[in-house]
């Protein structure tokens, strides 16, 4: 059955619609590949009965020639999207036994499409991570290892999970969130095409927030072409998000030409960090070559705002966070711990100290401090302005190019452990996501190298607002060149 | 007249200003579609967004933003095109989301002015800060269970208009004029019911005192005042609380406490430690609200004739006395159903409506508005509409009745709901105009009293209302009084 779970989307679409291949096929021998996976931690509930069942769905749909693209496609869900009466929770014990009554709009848009659910995938605690490291559900193992090793690896954070789970052949295409590189670094650490489009382009309607003026959903598929089918898929205006935007969703696949000639692609200086690993540096460097080879312009840019990127990021989304998180208080669902002294103040102080993690802790002790009266002015609102700079920045350099080429991460997949006690060194990982994130643009991570060590690694392509097209046909571009034919070994199996 | 608390020492000055919480009339919730029916089962009008399921989202209901914007336009306000959904972040039971929506730094509704009548045709202006949108919080119930605490949503997320006036008013009369002149206006446009027994309007009530000619003192704010007695009532003890305070050498702390009309007193709430920092901060899932001047416009076009223009036009176009106009604009109900009225009774008479209003608005505040307070009943659900009393008047103009008897008939329509002609008719109290028929009563009348006609006829001229008397008797108070009286006169007088 490896050959069905090896397929990309586009392959799986395409053998459904002349039927090569039933989509009960395709989701049984995915369910099957999620058995053999548990070592790897990537789905903490699986819905193979759901699963099943709408495939099934699929087929008589395929069979009316009633088919989307997404028909019959087996995938995975972040922990983050409500699913309608399956485990929702953020992967946080303060969310303890939820189901939800409602499904989210993404999900929604998926299932209409007939994509089949495998089940709900781990991620940091409420996406806040790096490493998915903090998920109550314990870490999810990154398929990759180091040549010749035996040592584990992060997967990246906070779509652990959802990387994992594509990266390991459980899942076609996942869904995912990025707040501030959730996506596109994880994408990087496992050697998968990571998309996060413009903020507004997706619904945020029963996504549990993090942070709302940055949370966007997006997609990991093990393909640029994947990307752009299941982006279509997921994207749109919804009414129930104030913050989505009316517009038409373009036919992303289509975009997918491979003529990038006369392009121009801005390569950002401040983005050549001091102390950055020389092979990330080099393979930015031919990065760079290969668009040039394909005919596009280089030129360099500058984003001087840049270096307060991060400090702002760390400001505006635990401000944010602090209070979407006040609605887990033990009264309504979820985690309730009643405490000593039996009064709502107890009841408050025991719930939330044992239902949240350290990570998510730590920020909404930060984001209380930077809006609290006296600290207002001096960080969130300091903050915002910096964050306006920084979208000023993007503004006038696009002005000028087209899209930007980055590194995605300033390292490969880290060991477990090794960061987890140093959030400063954690929060770095992030370092050129954060900056896209604050604008709101598209970004995508596309697997173009490996390490030394035979870790993937990627390089992000950036775009102007509402111009994902140009992101996929770039991403499209390197992925061509890159040619990577490295596949993890199926070492869990 | 100066309001003065008068202490030991000094004399002080009391100085005033209400935050007024008004329910917008609205079906639906500030950001969601839950319905804000009133009195309904405990949490059966809560929506996902309203118990702030993870995930949800708030949107905002447009009808609240129009009744915003047409309730600033009402009280002559600046109507800002550009206004910003804030957090306000505290904990507690009620309030679910851990922070309520509100406006901090840019509110709908900038600075208005409302005029108040202060009687003997003075007016008072009262500035208006600001009018800002939020949503209520729910309710706990802490007295249905000995130990647990019960939580109703049905409130929350429910829409209010928070109306902040300038530290203008000087007495209590001058604050409960300020909170009746808001109610007014919002029952006139219908932005809100203005009913304070039911909670869709109350009043945080500031207050401070001062000598004469000093600057500002602290002030203490008393919360969610729910009828014009309590903000009179609250004002007094709280201003004479703290005359008492500062003259034992004290000093008034800031802070938020609460009247207790049973007790006759105002108690602290929870002192400067316990208070709140709240971390405003902008919603970002809301996006700001921006209109533009043709929205504003077409509110305004929706707004009714206010009070204060109308009780201009009852004074000067209908002669009506001041103090009757301002009794009958003072509640929209009244005054539409004396319009109704003076329109039926001019359909009726054809007569000119400045002549006829005085009776009409006699009778609306006399007849109708007496025999309504007796019964325990408002204009809403009088048994006697106002077509029907405007047939009743036109019966005494058209002379069928007189006003004696009219106030018979209106007692028998306001108990039974009968028309007034069906009642004249049935019980036979037409008017009696014929002469010939009046005279032949009167000439039996002065046969039978030959002792008092003699009286009369040697001086005693007030005998007349006798034998007026006796006629209006022996016509069961139906014969026409000055038909009477121009023909006994000359049958007396010999």
């Amino acid at each position: 059955m490896t050959g069905l779970t090896t397929l990309k989307i586009s392959e799986a679409r395409d053998m459904l619609a002349v039927g090569d291949i039933s989509a009960r096929e395709l989701a049984e021998a995915h369910i099957a590949a999620v058995d053999t996976a548990d070592g790897l931690n990537a789905f903490i509930v699986k819905t193979p009965e759901v699963a099943l069942k709408q495939a099934d769905a699929a087929d008589a749909r395929i069979k009316a020639g009633d088919a989307k693209a997404m028909t019959g496609i087996p995938v995975g869900i972040k922990d983050l999207f409500a699913t309608k009466g399956i485990h929702t929770q953020a992967c946080s014990h303060i969310l303890r036994g939820f189901k939800p009554e409602y499904e989210s709009t993404v999900t929604q848009n998926l299932w209409d499409d007939g994509a089949v659910m495998l089940g709900k995938l781990n991620m940091d605690e409420f996406a806040m991570g790096s490493s998915n490291e903090t998920s109550y559900y314990g870490p999810v193992k990154n398929p990759w290892r180091a040549k010749g090793s035996n040592s584990d690896y992060v997967p990246g954070g906070s779509s652990g999970g959802s990387v994992a789970s594509v990266a390991g052949y459980m899942a076609m295409g996942a869904t995912a969130s990025d707040t501030g590189g959730s996506i596109r670094q994880p994408a990087s650490f496992t050697g998968t095409f990571g998309f996060k489009p413009t903020y507004g382009r997706c619904s945020r309607y029963g996504m549990v927030a993090f942070a709302s003026s940055l949370d966007q959903a997006g997609t990991i598929t093990r393909s640029v072409r994947d990307g752009a089918i299941m982006m279509e898929s997921i994207a749109g205006f919804d009414i129930k998000d104030s913050t989505s935007v009316k517009m038409d969703v373009p036919n992303f696949e289509a975009a997918l030409t491979g003529d990038i000639r006369g392009l121009r692609v801005g390569i950002p200086q401040e983005y050549h960090l001091a102390g950055m690993p020389g092979e990330i540096e080099a393979l930015w460097h031919q990065g760079i070559e290969w668009l040039k080879a394909a005919g596009a312009e280089i030129v360099d840019i500058n984003l001087p705002h840049t270096k307060y990127a991060l400090p702002t990021y760390y400001i505006v989304a635990p401000a944010e966070a602090s209070s979407n998180l006040s609605r887990y208080d033990g009264v309504r669902y979820g985690l309730r711990e009643t405490g000593e002294g039996g009064g709502l103040n107890d009841m408050y102080d025991a719930t939330r100290a044992a239902g949240f993690g350290q990570e998510v802790k730590r920020r909404i002790m930060i984001g209380t401090y930077v809006l609290s009266a006296g600290y207002y002015d001096a960080y969130y609102l300091k903050a915002q302005r910096v964050r306006r700079l920084i979208a000023d920045d993007f503004k006038r350099a696009f002005a000028n190019v087209d899209v930007m080429l980055t590194p995605t991460a300033p390292s490969a997949a880290f060991a477990f452990g090794e960061k987890s006690d140093d959030p400063l060194a954690m929060y770095l990982n992030d370092v050129f996501t954060v900056p896209a994130s604050l604008a709101g643009l598209p970004g995508a991570s596309v697997p173009a190298g490996l390490d030394a060590s035979g870790l993937p690694l990627g390089l992000q392509i950036l775009g102007k607002p509402w111009d994902e097209e140009t992101v996929f046909k770039v991403s499209g571009v390197l992925e061509e060149a890159a040619a990577i034919t490295a596949k993890p070994d199926l070492w869990w199996r | 007249m100066t309001y003065l608390i008068q202490g030991a020492k000094d004399d002080f000055e009391v100085v005033i200003g209400l935050e007024i919480h008004a329910q917008i009339s609205s079906k639906a919730k500030l950001f969601s579609g839950a319905a804000t029916e009133f009195g309904a089962k405990p949490n059966t009008q809560v929506s996902l967004v309203d118990a702030a399921m993870p995930g949800m989202l708030p949107t905002i209901n447009a009808e609240c933003i129009r009744q915003g914007v047409r309730t600033g336009l009402a009280m002559n306000a600046e109507i800002n095109k550009f206004s910003v959904f804030d957090r306000k972040n505290y904990f507690y039971a009620d309030l679910p989301q851990g922070y309520q929506i509100s406006q901090f730094k840019h509110p709908i509704v900038g600075r208005g002015l409302v005029a108040l009548d202060m009687g003997e045709g003075k007016t008072k202006n009262v500035g208006v800060e600001r009018i800002h949108l939020e949503q209520d919080a729910g309710k706990s119930m802490h007295d249905q269970h000995p130990q647990l605490t019960y939580v109703d949503l049905n409130r929350s997320g429910v829409a209010l208009m928070e109306i902040v006036s300038d530290p203008d008013m000087r007495s209590p009369e001058e604050a409960s004029a300020y909170v009746a002149k808001i109610r007014s206006i919002l029952r006139y446009i219908g932005s809100c019911d203005g009913n304070m027994e039911q909670g869709s309007m109350r009043a945080d009530v500031n207050v401070s005192v001062r000598k004469l000619g000093e600057g500002l003192g602290t002030r203490c704010e008393i919360k969610n005042v729910n009828s014009l007695r309590f903000v009179r009532q609250a004002i007094e003890v709280e201003a004479q609380r703290q005359v008492d305070i500062i003259e034992d050498g004290g000093t008034i702390d800031q802070e938020t406490r609460l009247f207790d009309p049973v007790k006759g007193e105002t108690r602290s709430m929870r002192s400067k430690e316990e208070a709140h920092d709240y971390r405003y901060f902008p919603d970002p899932d809301l996006l700001p609200v921006e209109f533009d001047d043709a929205f504003i416009e077409a509110a305004r076009a929706t707004l009714p004739e206010l009070p204060d223009v109308k009780r201009a036009r009852f004074t000067q176009e209908l002669g009506m006395n001041d103090y009757t106009a301002g009794v009958l604009v003072a509640e929209k109900d009244q005054a539409d159903f004396f319009e109704a009225l003076l329109a039926a009774l001019v359909a009726l008479t054809k007569k000119d409506a400045s002549t006829i209003a005085p009776k009409a608005s006699n009778w609306l505040t006399g007849d109708l508005f007496g025999a309504l307070n007796k019964a325990g009943k408002t204009i809403n659900d009088t048994p006697v509409s106002a077509q029907e009393g405007a047939e009743l008047l036109a019966l005494i103009e058209d002379g069928t009745i007189s006003g004696r008897i009219a106030k018979d008939v209106f007692e028998i329509m306001f108990e039974t709901g009968k028309g007034a002609d069906a009642i004249v008719e049935e019980k036979g109290l037409k008017q009696v105009s014929d002469t010939g028929a009046i005279e032949a009563i009167i000439d039996e009348i002065v046969a039978a009293n030959p002792g008092q006609l003699a009286q009369y006829r040697s001086g005693k001229n007030k005998l007349i209302g006798f034998f007026v008397g006796q006629v209006m008797k022996a016509t069961g108070g139906k014969a026409n009084p000055s038909v009477v009286n121009q023909l006994l006169k000359p049958k007396l007088d010999g």
